[in-house]
């Protein structure tokens, strides 16, 4: 009944759009197992990997949007929350090594044993447990966000303050992570990993379930997102983001609506940075860089925010275009970075979904020109 | 018969002249040769007599020993110093510092010496250059001596006082003899009287000879004075240790100040977030370097005025290209804050690459001209020129800052639109025009701060990365809209940052610098100097 109640929920577009979600997360894997290596439609384990990243990417940028998008809240920080899950999944993958690391301790990882750790750090139990550490991968992100959100959005700390708060927490935790006495890897982080509930990290199999748990993930988000967004709350959700004090004045609590979706938007950057561990093999503290984030909200912008299906397109589109170009013309990805930041900002507020509007508007004006002159503007909002 | 006698009493004193110069030598001779027999145990019975002849001579010689360079030759049995030259090593004679030829190492015997030799060694020379007629060289005796003090040195020490006339060596050379008074037998009362003097010396020195001088007393008195004297000794190191850390915070805050001024124009006072700023600051470095180059090759005797030339070039470099990222990019994004921080974080990515492409990502030389290099001395604070340059050339900028926008009919025209834009266009300011101006102002100041931090910082690409968030915080902390906000947060921020690194280290110091100005936002969002009524929202 809660999942009829969620579909309905949704508008035909994005239901057609989750169902190609789970689509590529179905048949891709499928055509990666079952069909032989000669057939001309078998999908490479490389390509799965890719697709599990993107898939990935898209999930964080979809929680990036919620805030962003629906609630304008600018997070330069959301990198954080997607590392924290990545480290959590990090700390259960390397308690799965056990003694078949290169110094063969049986409780310590690695690079414990080098630093020479006796024990085990308090913070590192029950991490041999998946269950705790899908707990984990939930929980220690909201925590931190609700305690920055609680203490932010009481004092009404909003724009672009906000956004450098966030940003200056994902850079203290960078700083953080780096430090050897962490007990969290320092500067070479977590990798070596060797299997994840039993299975072989490196194997194709793995890799297709892998693709598979990340469409799921990400279809899962979009449903969520679609409930939320369209239910009361989701209306009350954009009104404090069009006008934050009449919303305050009427009698909402404004603090309460902002905190419940920054929570929830964290977690959900936390399983997908949980699912991007085992896909790429490696987590470390340059995941907390502030341009990680920033690149996030760029996903964001591109695809169009306050929307459900642009953040997703837009995390494809620029991932495509980073694994391109850092390939065939390594040093000009950064300057098609920074152009895509001021052309989007420039030239597409709306990201590549408003583009059809714009260019509606944009006929609309000119014919209303021709019989009225002086037409004013449309407006952007910010 | 009286020319007679005066004659003859000349000649016996001539004559008793040249015998005593002789025994002089002859004892010379003996003592040197004795360094050269027997155990380690009479080598320091040797050297201490050859210290406590007051021979002039004796110096080299200890010091050749010292350095294991004093040598038997085993044909004639001659003590020589042999310094090598090629394969072979140059021999004088020890004693009367004639050249003695030259001879492979097979065909001497060492002088052998032990560390605790060594030691004796280094105290027994500094005894005997007190009469250096170099001042510093006296001075360096004086504080080997006080590190090392040997007993047999009060005589030659005693001699010493009363025979200069430069008044720091003097100086020295009391304390030295404070310090070989406390290692000698001397009475209780003459001990407490040399830790008085030793006390007020008051550096780290000073603190190990009490306690060593505690340690040793015998006479409960003498013992409760240097523990006393210790106590205050180390308070006043304490005093120094805070003064010190001041002052590297001090320093810290101008480098914080100068990188987070121009961002307090265009984000305080113009309310654009610019994540280009960093960027700004690098173009201003990487056009020093630009310049240095130039003078490097063209032009080598103005390379202490490289500096000089470079700091307005620098202004108008970042100045220019702020203006046209204005004109370009920000004007169409008043109003949208956070538009406009998304598109200077790509600008400053394009700008990272284009610096990149043209100079490589490698860190680029700065030299520093020879008025910013070395350093002297304030008490117990060592501080070098460059850091004070620097803090002075911060404080500057802020001050012509400050009277541009008091005193000048720009800064006029800037405040009143930043105050109220409507009415300052409406009475005839061309407020587009004011903004490009301040924008560009904002980034020649960020590029100035480049030519000041290519001096104590990589010059690379990434340079200007690092500073952007602190300088957001620096601002944000002082208070958004307020200059002398700015100015109270950098240096605040600099000295807390210096004050936390001795206890949690340079990393957890900066995180706690951050979370403590993250919670500082919470409780005052607006900073600590914020602007009051309706024209801050």
């Amino acid at each position: 009944m809660i999942t009829r109640f969620l579909w309905q929920g949704m508008g035909p577009g994005l239901r057609l759009f989750t169902l190609l979600v789970l689509a590529v997360g179905i048949l891709l894997p499928l055509a990666n197992q079952l069909l032989p290596p000669t057939s001309p439609f078998h999908v490479p384990a490389w390509v799965l990997q890719l697709i599990g990243k993107y898939l990935c990417y898209a999930l964080l940028a979809l929680a990036v949007d919620l805030v962003w998008g629906f609630c304008g809240i600018l997070s330069l920080g959301h990198g954080a929350f997607f590392a924290l899950g990545g480290y959590c999944m990090g700390m259960y993958l390397m308690r799965q090594i056990g003694s078949r690391g290169v110094y063969g301790n049986p409780l310590l990882p690695d690079f414990m044993v080098f630093l020479n750790y006796k024990q085990l750090p308090w913070f590192w139990h029950g991490f041999d447990q998946f269950w705790f550490a899908a707990i984990m991968i939930l929980l220690v992100p909201s925590v931190l966000a609700f305690a920055l959100g609680w203490f932010a959005f009481r004092s009404r700390v909003t724009g672009v303050y906000l956004s450098i708060i966030t940003q200056a927490m994902t850079f203290a935790l960078m700083l953080a992570f780096f430090r050897n006495d962490m007990g969290l890897g320092g500067n070479n982080g977590m990798t070596d990993f060797k299997e994840i509930l039993g299975f072989p990290v490196q194997a194709d199999g793995t890799r297709a379930a892998l693709c598979f748990a990340s469409a799921v993930a990400l279809a899962l988000g979009l449903v969520i997102s679609a409930a939320i967004v369209g239910s009361r709350f989701g209306k009350a959700l954009t009104a404090v983001r069009d006008a934050e004090s009449r919303m305050r004045f009427l009698g909402y609590r404004v603090e309460g609506f902002k905190l419940f979706v920054f929570v929830l938007s964290a977690a959900m950057s936390g399983v997908a940075g949980a699912l991007y561990v085992p896909q790429v093999g490696i987590i470390n503290p340059s995941e907390f860089a502030p341009g990680n984030s920033i690149e996030a909200v760029l996903w964001v912008a591109v695809g169009g925010r306050g929307t459900l299906i642009g953040p997703v397109i837009g995390a494809f589109l620029v991932n495509f275009g980073k694994t391109w170009l850092t390939g065939a013309l390594p040093e000009f990805w950064l300057f098609a970075l920074g152009a895509l930041f001021i052309v989007v900002t420039l030239l597409l507020p709306k990201g590549i979904m408003g583009l059809w509007g714009q260019i509606r508007d944009r006929s609309q004006a000119r014919k209303a020109q021709g019989s009225k002159s002086g037409a004013e503007k449309a407006r952007v909002p910010a | 018969m009286f020319l007679f006698r005066s004659l003859a009493v000349l000649f016996s004193a001539l004559a008793s002249l040249t015998i005593a110069v002789a025994a002089l030598a002859a004892d010379l001779q003996s003592l040197v040769t004795n360094l050269t027999a027997g155990s380690f145990g009479d080598r320091e019975t040797a050297i201490g007599a050859l210290a406590s002849s007051g021979d002039a001579r004796a110096a080299p010689i200890l010091e050749a020993l010292g350095a294991g360079q004093l040598y038997v030759r085993t044909s004639d049995k001659l003590v020589v110093i042999g310094k090598p030259s090629g394969n072979q090593l140059t021999l004088t004679e020890a004693v009367s510092g004639a050249a003695a030829g030259a001879a492979t190492e097979s065909e001497l015997e060492r002088v052998r010496v032990n560390n605790r030799l060594r030691g004796i060694i280094e105290a027994a020379v500094g005894s005997l250059t007190l009469m250096s007629p170099d001042a510093r060289v006296r001075r360096g005796a004086a504080d080997s001596l006080f590190k090392r003090p040997e007993p047999a040195a009060l005589g030659p020490l005693d001699a010493a006082i009363a025979g200069e006339k430069d008044a720091r060596v003097k100086q020295a050379f009391t304390e030295a003899r404070a310090a070989v008074v406390l290692a000698s037998d001397a009475t209780a009362q003459q001990k407490i009287d040399a830790i008085g003097i030793v006390r007020d010396r008051g550096d780290r020195e000073a603190l190990s000879v009490l306690q060593g001088a505690a340690n040793n007393a015998k006479e409960p008195e003498v013992k409760a004075a240097a523990l006393a004297a210790a106590e205050t000794v180390r308070q006043t190191l304490a005093a120094w240790e805070a003064a010190q850390n001041v002052w590297y915070g001090i320093s810290l805050g101008s480098v914080l100040l100068l990188a987070a001024i121009g961002l307090a124009i265009t984000f305080g006072t113009m309310g654009v977030i610019n994540m280009a700023h960093g960027e700004m600051v690098m173009l201003g470095a990487y056009t020093t370097f630009v310049v240095q180059e130039i003078i490097r090759t063209s032009a080598p005797h103005l390379f202490d005025a490289s500096l000089l030339i470079a700091l307005p070039l620098a202004f108008l470099v970042a100045g220019g290209v702020g203006i046209l990222i204005e004109r370009g990019i920000i004007r169409f994004l008043y109003g949208r804050p956070l538009d406009t921080l998304l598109a200077t974080w790509g600008l400053s990515l394009v700008l990272q690459q284009a610096v990149r492409s043209i100079f490589g990502s490698s860190n680029r030389e700065v030299g520093a001209p020879s008025w910013m290099s070395g350093a002297f001395q304030v008490g117990q604070i060592n501080v070098t020129y460059g850091r004070l340059w620097i803090v002075i050339f911060a404080l500057i900028v802020f001050a012509s800052l400050i009277l541009l926008l008091r005193k000048t009919s720009l800064g006029l025209y800037m405040r009143a639109v930043t105050q109220n834009r409507p009415m300052a266009s409406a009475v005839g300011i061309r407020t587009p025009r004011v903004d490009a101006l301040t924008f560009g102002l904002g980034s020649g100041i960020a590029g100035l701060a480049g030519v000041a931090l290519s001096q104590i910082d990589n010059v690379s690409p990434n340079l200007g990365q690092g500073y952007i968030i602190d300088s957001f915080m620096v601002v944000v902390f002082g208070g958004v809209g307020n200059l002398f906000g700015t100015l109270i947060g950098a240096l605040t921020l600099g000295v807390v940052n210096k004050f936390l690194e001795p206890y949690a280290g340079a990393v957890l110091g900066k995180i706690l610098v951050l979370v403590f100005i993250i919670l500082f936002i919470q409780r005052r969002p607006r900073g600590l100097f914020a602007l009051k009524g309706r024209s801050v929202e």
